[in-house]
C-alpha cells in the first residue's frame, strides 16, 4: 500500500525526521487558515496523488500570494493529474499540501528498501538528489552509497558516519544525519515498510537537513498489524475494478488489450497472458481466481472482466489440482449464464477430471468453446477476437 | 535417490485439525506420505485422521521421531510456528501459507540459517518426491517418478510443468515450489545445488517469474556450478511495470526484474529457455536430446 506525501511526512515527523512545516487542505475554504499557520512569503503547493513526476505535470507550484495559492488549490482539487507514472486517466487530486519553502543548498537522495538478494533492509544514499534514482543507478552506480542493516544489531553509528562522510556532510549536519537515519531505520522496521524514499533530502543554505519529499510503501502482508497506516489508505488512488475484485478474493490487474483472462494461480495467469501475446493477441487483464473457483466467484470474475468495455473475448485457463474440473465446469456454465456473457469464451481445463469437465462444457446450452491444449486455447481465442 | 524428502521422511502437520490442515493431510496420507501426527495447541491427546495430535512440536518430535513439518496456520502466526519447529530440531519446514509479513520472514530465515534448518516457501505449493512423499497442496496424480528436477516460484504453473514432463514420460525426481514471496526460505540456487548432487536427477526444469533477481543469480550459479542440462521458462513477459502480479514478489520495480532480463541472463549461462509455457516439457527434451 502506498501513502501520500503528506502522510509519509507525518510518519517521518513521528520518528524525529525533519520535515517542512505544512498544512494539508481538501477544500478552498481551508487555504487562508492554513497560510496563517505557515511562515514566509512563498509557499509550495503540491497535489497529493500516488504517483511520481508531479513537478513536470504541473502538480507542484511555488507561489507568493494568498490569491495565487487559492487559485492553484482550486485548479488542483477535483482535477486528475496525469504524470509519466499514471495512466492516461491520471490520478484524482483530493488533497493539496501547502508547505513553507526551504532555502535549498544541496539536494541529496536517501532511501531504504528490502533488498531481496541480501534479504536485509538496505539504506541507499546519493549526492544526486532530485533525479530519478533508477537513472543514477543505471548510469553511475558508484554514486549510490549503500549500507546493510543487520537485523540483530540494528543500524549502528558507524554506518551513519560512513554515509554522512560519503555525502560530504559537515560538522553539525553529520549529527543531524545520524538522528535522521536512526529514525528512518526504526520507522522502517516498526511500521513494516517495504520502501522509503526521501528525494530530495535537502541541505539548506543555513546548513540544516530537511526531508523535502517523502514516499512510503507499506508491506501489504503486514497491514493487519499496522492499523494506523491502514487508516491512511486512500482508495480513490487505486483502481476501482481491482478493489472490487479484492472484495471477492480475486486478484485483478487491468491491462490495455482486448482478451480477458481468467486463470487459477498467479504464475499460470502471467504465463497465459504471455502465451496470448505469443499468439498475436493482447491480454486485457491479469486475473487470478485462486483455488476455490466456485460459481459465485467465477461469476463475479466474468462481471469484472466484462466491465472493461475493450474486452472482445475471454480465455479461461484452469489447472484443476485438488479442485475437480467438472465442478469448475459447472461453475463456469452457471456463471456465463448469470453474468450474461455475450463475447466468445474459450475454456481450457487441465488436471483432475478435466475430460469430464470439458464434456460438461460441450454439452451445455451456453456458448462456450472447450479446448484441450494450452497453445490451442490461446490460438482459438485470438482467432475468435479477430473474426 | 531424490532431494530433501523420500519414503522415509516422517512428517507432522502444524495447524493439523484446521480445515486446510485436515484436507491436505488426508490427501498426503492417501498419497502414501509417512504422516506421523500433527500439532494443534490445546488439542493434544486427541486423535485426528487416525494420527496423534500434540500441543507442541517438541512433544510431537519426541513421540513420533518426525523430521519434517508442513505448516497451514494463518499468516500472522507463521513466524511463531516456523520458529517452534526449528527449536524442536526439525530440519525441513514446509510453509504453505500466503501473506506472511516480509520482515517476519527476514528474521525467521536468519534463525533457520543459523540452526541449519531448511524452510521451503512460504506462499508455495510444497515439495514432492513422486511415488514416495508429498508435502503440500499439489495434486499427487499428475506426477510420475522420474529424472527431471523441477523448481518453481509458482503453484499451478508448476503443475503445468509437471504435467508436461509426465506426459512426455520423463517423470520427476523431486519438485520443489520455492514460493512467490520476496524472501523465500529456499532459493533457486539451493535447489540447483541439490539437484546437481542427486544421481536420480538428470535434467533440471526451472520456472521463474518477474520480480527480484533470483533468476539472474541462478544463471550465474548455473554457469559455474551446474553440469546437468537446465531448461527455463519465465512468466510475466507481458506484465506491466510497478504492478504486483498476484504474488508478493512478482513486481517489476525500479526497472528491475523484467522477464526479458532474466531470459537473457539464463541464455548467457547456457540455459535452454522456452518462451511459451506450453513448451516446458518439449524444452527439456530439446535440452537433453531425450
Amino acid at each position: 500500500m502506498n501513502l501520500h506525501e503528506y502522510q509519509a511526512k507525518q510518519v517521518f515527523a513521528q520518528y524525529g525526521m525533519p520535515v517542512p512545516n505544512s498544512r494539508v487542505v481538501s477544500s478552498i475554504d481551508e487555504v487562508a487558515t492554513a497560510l496563517q499557520k505557515l511562515a514566509g512569503e512563498h509557499w509550495v503547493v503540491k497535489a497529493q496523488v500516488h504517483a511520481g513526476g508531479r513537478g513536470k505535470a504541473g502538480g507542484v507550484k511555488l507561489l507568493d500570494s494568498i490569491d495565487t495559492v487559492k487559485q492553484a488549490v482550486q485548479q488542483m482539487l477535483g482535477s486528475r493529474l496525469v504524470t509519466y507514472q499514471t495512466g492516461e486517466q491520471g490520478q484524482p487530486v483530493n488533497q493539496v499540501l501547502i508547505e513553507e519553502t526551504s532555502n535549498i543548498g544541496r539536494e541529496l537522495y536517501l532511501g531504504a528498501v528490502i533488498d531481496r538478494a541480501s534479504q536485509r533492509v538496505v539504506i541507499m544514499a546519493s549526492t544526486e538528489g532530485g533525479m530519478e534514482i533508477e537513472k543514477v543507478a543505471a548510469e553511475s552506480p558508484q554514486k549510490i552509497l549503500k549500507t546493510v542493516i543487520n537485523p540483530l544489531t540494528g543500524l549502528q553509528p558507524y554506518q551513519s558516519r560512513e554515509l554522512a562522510f560519503g555525502l560530504a556532510l559537515q560538522d553539525e549536519q553529520i549529527k543531524q544525519f545520524g538522528v535522521l537515519l536512526n529514525g528512518l531505520a526504526k520507522m522502517f522496521i516498526e511500521k513494516d515498510l517495504s520502501l522509503v524514499e526521501i528525494n530530495p533530502l535537502v541541505v539548506t543554505g543555513e546548513g540544516h537537513l530537511i526531508c523535502l519529499d517523502g514516499k512510503i510503501n507499506v508491506d501489504d502482508n503486514a497491514l493487519y498489524r499496522q492499523q494506523e497506516l491502514l487508516a491512511m489508505r486512500d482508495k480513490s488512488q487505486e483502481d476501482e475494478r481491482e478493489n472490487r475484485a479484492k472484495e471477492w478474493d480475486l486478484n485483478y490487474i487491468s491491462l490495455d488489450g482486448d482478451i480477458g483472462c481468467m486463470v487459477n494461480g498467479a504464475g499460470l495467469a502471467m504465463a497465459t497472458m504471455d502465451l496470448i501475446k505469443l499468439c498475436g493477441g493482447e491480454p486485457a487483464n491479469f486475473l487470478d481466481v485462486g483455488g476455490g473457483a466456485t460459481k459465485e466467484r467465477v461469476s463475479e470474475a466474468f462481471k469484472i472482466i466484462l466491465s472493461d468495455t475493450n474486452v472482445k473475448g475471454i480465455l479461461v485457463n484452469i489447472f484443476g489440482g485438488i479442485v475437480r474440473c467438472d465442478l469448475i465446469a459447472e461453475g463456469i456454465i452457471g456463471a456465463v449464464e448469470e453474468a450474461h456473457v455475450n463475447v466468445p469464451v474459450v475454456v481450457r481445463l487441465e488436471g483432475n477430471n478435466a475430460e469430464r469437465g470439458s464434456q460438461l462444457l460441450r454439452d451445455s446450452s451456453v456458448n462456450i468453446i472447450a479446448v484441450k491444449g494450452l497453445t490451442e486455447a490461446a490460438e482459438k481465442i485470438v482467432a475468435e477476437v479477430n473474426k | 535417490m531424490s532431494v530433501l524428502i523420500d519414503k522415509n521422511t516422517r512428517v507432522i502437520c502444524q495447524g493439523f485439525t484446521g480445515k486446510q490442515g485436515t484436507f491436505h493431510s488426508e490427501q498426503a496420507i492417501a498419497y502414501g506420505t509417512s504422516m506421523v501426527g500433527g500439532v494443534t495447541p490445546g488439542k493434544g491427546g486427541q486423535t485426528h485422521l487416525g494420527l496423534p495430535v500434540f500441543n507442541t512440536v517438541k512433544q510431537a518430535v519426541v513421540e513420533t521421531g518426525a523430521n519434517a513439518t508442513v505448516i497451514y496456520v494463518p499468516a500472522p502466526f507463521c513466524k511463531d510456528s516456523i520458529l517452534e519447529a526449528i527449536a524442536a530440531g526439525i530440519q525441513l519446514v514446509v510453509c504453505i501459507t500466503e501473506g506472511i509479513p516480509t520482515l517476519d520472514m527476514m528474521q525467521v530465515k536468519i534463525v533457520a540459517d543459523s540452526e541449519g534448518a531448511r524452510i521451503i516457501g512460504p506462499n508455495c505449493p510444497g515439495i514432492i518426491t513422486p511415488g514416495e512423499c508429498k508435502i503440500g497442496i499439489m495434486p499427487g496424480e499428475i506426477h510420475l517418478p522420474g529424472k527431471v528436477g523441477v523448481v518453481s516460484r509458482s503453484g499451478t504453473l508448476t503443475y503445468e510443468a509437471v504435467e508436461q514432463t509426465t506426459r512426455s514420460g520423463f517423470g520427476q525426481s523431486t519438485c520443489i515450489g520455492i514460493g512467490g514471496d520476496p524472501i523465500p526460505g529456499t532459493s533457486f540456487i539451493d535447489c540447483l545445488r541439490l539437484f546437481e548432487n542427486d544421481p536420480q536427477t538428470e535434467a533440471i526444469l526451472m520456472v521463474g517469474e518477474i520480480g527480484g533477481t533470483a533468476e539472474e543469480e541462478a544463471a550465474e550459479f548455473i554457469q559455474s556450478e551446474i553440469s546437468k542440462p537446465v531448461t527455463a521458462f519465465i512468466a510475466g513477459g507481458t506484465a506491466p511495470k510497478g504492478k504486483r502480479m498476484g504474488h508478493a514478489g512478482a513486481i517489476i520495480a525500479g526497472g528491475k526484474g523484467t522477464a526479458a532480463e532474466k531470459f537473457t541472463a539464463l541464455e548467457k549461462a547456457g540455459v535452454h529457455t522456452v518462451r511459451s509455457p506450453a513448451d516446458m516439457g518439449k524444452g527439456v527434451a530439446e535440452a537433453t536430446g531425450w
